[in-house]
């Protein structure tokens, strides 16, 4: 067996699954999916394609269709381009690009930083890549934004890049304009890639998201998806752009390993991105309204929470609750049939936090918060009655 | 605030004033004063969509399209008040094509519709000729669709 595999843990969440199966009648807030269909326009282009028979394999790079439609929206959005027929791959998923973009920077040993709280691929997969995960933790208190000093200190000789996610899961959080220049600087000056996951991009609800690729394009390896805006989770499809040299290298591995992406995905995929405005306009106020009602339950019930700026998650505190998150989850979930993520299972700082996804229904998210604030209610009685 | 007490309003017709006012963030009297506001200037309105037929109560329906001579000075708008007036007349709207006015109807059978079009709405001043389609089911209305609900097929947990 490969030795690499006994340093990675398989995921805790496992168990409650099975419980939530046991259950019928359980609220799920540990969904890390759009709870939106996907719209029909793209349904439909996918039994077009079947129908038509465009079911072959495409260029490894994959369709120059799609590829085009990504550099414009791009450009339409961050008003930075990205040449099609050389910055541009289609991948099966962020989850495959940021596999491709660590096998293809890193030698034995090298390090990447990565920032926790954080999405539960990154330590793996940077393992998987005979590299070693440099962990640099931001917190609560801080509105989990990264010290730039600590940032600085983190990096060694031996540092290839730091991975960003924003907006972020678990905490919503992103970075401002200033941060992301900040952090540019950085990786300027120590030289270092910056592997940035934007998945969540679209969802940004109060401002309009910025990339950092605007501010040092060479050297960030941009990777985005379908998966969340568009719901298009089953469908396996995202992209990379990046550098030109570094593309034709991270080809070597995808044609062989993976050829390329779904093809029925990579049409649907440009039917989506066709219909980019109609799906937003559709899911943006509702996320929106979500997220505030979210926010405002939870701190009225003494789940501090920070405001996210977008995805559909948020990171509330249960400190003041005294019982650590894989019990509350526990307890919460028998208790009151609500499911919550763990904090820890974003970093094993994080013990004190628990994973909310508003991706259901403001009917389900009311009643959930209500049983949520009925169990934080009757720990702090008995709290006091033991006192 | 308005814009988007409206969106929000579409997609979640039974929210309460308490719940919109932790979504936006305002007093819940503010909130309750601009429903009220809304309602008043009829940019709002609440309605019970039924579904008769799911307690067996038959209702039949009929597209209707109707040519019309329209009127100088006030072209189609009076013959469309006209029949826009009757009960049973549940839509009017004025059509580009052959036709001028198209109109919904709503009737307990299809004698009843059918005595309603030749003996009101034909013989009207200004109806030159209608033409009667009956709906025979009903897919899509008002955005809703009457198809089984998509079921949820998410795991109940993701990263
Ligand atoms: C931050 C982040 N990156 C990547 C992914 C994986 O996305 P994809 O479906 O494109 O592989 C997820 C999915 O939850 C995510 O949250």
């Amino acid at each position: 067996m490969n030795k690499l595999l006994s340093k990675i843990e398989p995921s805790g969440i496992r168990r409650f699954f099975d419980i939530i199966e046991r259950f019928g009648d359980v609220i799920s807030l540990g969904v890390g999916e759009p709870d939106f269909q996907v719209d029909w326009n793209i349904r439909e282009e996918a039994i077009y394609c079947i129908e038509k028979g465009a079911t072959r394999y495409t260029s490894n790079q994959g369709l120059l269709e799609l590829r085009e439609e990504i550099s414009r929206n791009i450009v339409k959005n961050q008003k930075i381009y990205y040449d099609p027929e050389r910055e541009i791959l289609v991948t099966c998923g962020v989850s495959q690009g940021l596999d491709l973009a660590l096998r293809t920077i890193l030698n034995p040993g090298d390090e990447v930083i990565i920032i926790e709280p954080c999405y539960v691929a990154y330590k793996p997969l940077t393992i998987l890549s005979y590299g070693r995960p440099v962990v640099l933790k931001t917190s609560e208190e801080n509105s989990f934004k990264i010290d730039l000093d600590e940032l600085k200190r983190k990096i060694s000789n031996k540092t290839k890049a730091i991975i960003l996610n924003y907006p972020n899961n678990p905490t919503g959080m992103s970075f401002s304009k200033n941060e992301l220049k900040e952090i540019a600087d950085i990786a300027n000056e120590f030289n270092l890639y910056i592997i940035s996951d934007e998945i969540y991009d679209k969802l940004t609800y109060d401002r309009k998201h910025i990339t950092i690729a605007k501010y040092i394009k060479e050297k960030v390896i941009y990777l985005n998806g379908f998966s969340k805006a568009y719901s298009m989770t089953g469908f396996r499809i995202g992209y990379i752009c990046c550098d030109e040299e570094l593309l034709r290298n991270m080809l070597k591995i995808h044609q062989y390993s993976m050829l390329c992406a779904p093809t029925i995905s990579q049409y649907a995929a440009i039917e989506a991105l066709r219909n980019e405005e109609k799906i937003l306009r559709k899911i943006l106020p509702e996320y929106k309204a979500r997220r505030n009602y979210v926010y405002k339950r939870l701190n009225e019930m003494g789940l501090k929470a920070i405001l996210p700026d977008g995805a559909f998650y948020i990171f509330p505190s249960i400190r003041s609750i005294g019982i650590e998150s894989e019990k509350f989850s526990e307890r919460l979930l028998f208790e009151k049939r609500v499911a919550v993520v763990p904090g820890n299972a974003f970093g094993e700082d994080y013990k004190y936090n628990i994973r909310i996804s508003y991706a259901n229904d403001m009917k389900k998210l009311k009643i959930a918060m209500d049983r949520i604030e009925e169990f934080v209610k009757e720990i702090l009685k008995l709290k006091e009655e033991i006192k | 605030m308005e814009d988007e007490l409206l969106q929000i309003l579409e997609s979640n017709p039974d929210i309460c004033p308490e719940d919109l006012s932790k979504i936006l963030n305002k007093d819940k009297k503010e909130i309750e004063n601009k429903l009220k506001e809304l309602e008043s200037k009829g940019i709002i309105k609440k309605k019970y969509i039924i579904n008769w037929e799911k307690i067996g109560i038959d209702r039949v329906y009929a597209l209707i399209k109707v040519k019309v001579s329209p009127e100088r000075g006030r072209g189609y708008d009076k013959v469309a008040e006209r029949i826009a007036r009757f009960n049973e007349v549940r839509a009017v709207y004025l059509i580009s094509g052959e036709y001028d006015l198209e109109i919904i109807v709503e009737g307990k059978s299809l004698k009843e519709i059918a005595s309603f079009v030749s003996n009101k709405l034909a013989t009207l001043d200004g109806v030159k000729s209608t033409v009667t389609h009956f709906i025979l089911k009903k897919y899509k209305e008002n955005g809703e669709i009457f198809f089984e609900e998509e079921k949820d097929y998410r795991l109940k947990i993701s990263l």
